[in-house]
């Protein structure tokens, strides 16, 4: 055990920390939106809505993370035409690339969370709304929606922890996040038990860090039924 | 499209016979994997203290740490732990350890924290009147453990294995970084010689989601299979 090297990887490790909890924060703002789009295109009766929806999750949950991050890096800078939009500010840098890639793949995992979570709320508590005379607009918001929220937070705990482990995969695209710097500590000093040990560390403090927030959440939103 | 041609001329059988490695590899880390739970699904339920411990922190570990980072371990430390081991009999040279089996134990033990914990929850949701029916026919453990128990586990687990069976064939794609010439490593070697990963990367995403289709076909058969007894239920 080489108590040195650890001691003087935590910081950079540290500071790397920083970079994961931005790209982690900023893909789950955005995949939560997405996520929220596609389940209720999942649940209208509109048939292109569905079947887009439809498609889109399961494409992106039927190939792995760090196919759909390559595409991104490597393969969108080859398209002529969207080097002069204005979106070559995302897709020029590796942080903008993977925080793209990881929001679409967290909006298809949340997206089936969320769908099946509005399927279980009962009929009855919708038609109870309508027999009130709520609006669609009113039900679905006060209704279906909280309902929905309430139903999905544990799954939806254990997404948000894959989404952090999934944030490691854009060290594969030159981002320097945890596992980034770990690599490059770990092939420089070749101790790689060592440096595995402070950043799954770090790691592990994130996860039970996620599922205590969790906890609180789910607390706070508990709703008697 | 010519870039699909077998033969000299294309990376047509490159890309088939890196989808058999991907399979290949896929299987074995499953396989591995399965043996694993197998271990840790009894030390889970048992009742000391330590095995539970033992097994408890084996899956919050592996489960809170992220596979990219558990392969680099694997990879970066299974040859210079070995090396340490062939120091100590006198051998000082450099050992490579074979990309196939590191990266197939890495999945494997990835995919066995998570089997493990499915077979956990299918055994807690059996009758507890199959354990003591066992145990009143006066059953050695063994056998009442692999003839009555595992079956009717076996049937309630596979929709949850059938996922992990997806999460370790899309893990597998992170071996690439290992160097073992599978889907996404192949499809990296031939997008940087034609220069176009475009068109590579998206036949590779094609190739994954052919694999996770023609698999789930196949899990839900062998799911209707099992519930061939439990059709009333």
């Amino acid at each position: 055990m080489d108590l040195e090297l650890m001691l003087n990887s935590l910081p950079k490790l540290l500071f790397a920390t920083l970079i994961t909890l931005k790209l982690l924060a900023s893909s789950l703002t955005a995949g939560l939106v997405l996520a929220l789009v596609f389940s209720i295109m999942r649940i209208s009766k509109n048939n292109f809505l569905f079947y887009f929806s439809y498609i889109f999750s399961n494409i992106f949950r039927g190939t792995p993370l760090l196919v759909q991050i390559f595409i991104i890096y490597y393969g969108f800078g080859q398209i002529e035409y969207l080097r002069s939009t204005i979106f070559w500010v995302i897709f020029k840098e590796p942080f903008g690339c993977a925080m793209f890639a990881l929001s679409l793949n967290t909006a298809a995992y949340t997206s089936e969370i969320l769908r099946s979570a509005f399927e279980t709320v009962k009929v009855g508590y919708v038609e109870a709304g309508q027999s009130l005379g709520l609006s669609k607009k009113k039900i679905f918001y006060k209704i279906r929606l909280p309902l929905a929220i309430h139903q999905s937070l544990s799954a939806y705990g254990n997404e948000i922890i894959l989404l952090m482990k999934g944030t490691a995969l854009a060290s594969t695209v030159t981002l320097m996040d945890i596992t980034g710097v770990a690599r490059n500590i770990i092939s420089t000093s070749f101790k790689p038990i060592e440096v595995f040990i402070v950043a799954g560390s770090i790691y592990l403090c994130l996860t039970f860090l996620i599922q205590y927030l969790i906890k609180i959440a789910e607390n706070k939103f508990k709703i008697n039924v | 499209m010519e870039y699909l041609h077998f033969g000299s001329t294309g990376w047509g059988d490159e890309l088939f016979f890196a989808t058999l490695m991907t399979i290949a590899v896929s299987i074995t880390a499953m396989v591995i994997g399965f043996l694993f739970a197998l271990i840790f699904t009894p030390l889970k339920l048992s009742n000391f203290f330590f095995l539970r411990l033992l097994a408890n922190s084996y899956t919050t570990f592996v489960r809170g740490i992220p596979e990219l980072l558990i392969i680099y371990l694997f990879f970066f430390g299974g040859s210079a732990s070995l090396m340490f081991v062939a120091k100590l009999f006198g051998y000082n040279g450099y050992i490579e350890i074979n990309a196939f089996m590191t990266g197939a134990f890495a999945i494997g033990i990835i995919s066995g924290a998570y089997s493990t914990e499915v077979l956990r929850g299918a055994i807690q949701s059996l009758d507890k009147g199959q354990f003591e029916a066992c145990k009143a026919l006066g059953l050695k453990k063994p056998i009442y453990f692999f003839k009555i128990i595992l079956p009717q586990v076996l049937r309630l687990a596979i929709p949850n294995l059938n996922n992990i069976w997806q999460i370790t064939l899309k893990d597998t794609s992170l071996i690439s970084v290992t160097g073992l010439v599978e889907i996404m490593r192949q499809s990296y070697i031939a997008a940087g010689s034609t220069r176009d990963p475009l068109f590579f990367y998206s036949i590779a995403a094609c190739l994954y989601l052919i694999l996770t289709f023609l698999s789930l076909k196949f899990f839900n058969k062998i799911e209707k299979k099992y519930r061939e007894g439990f059709k009333w239920i």
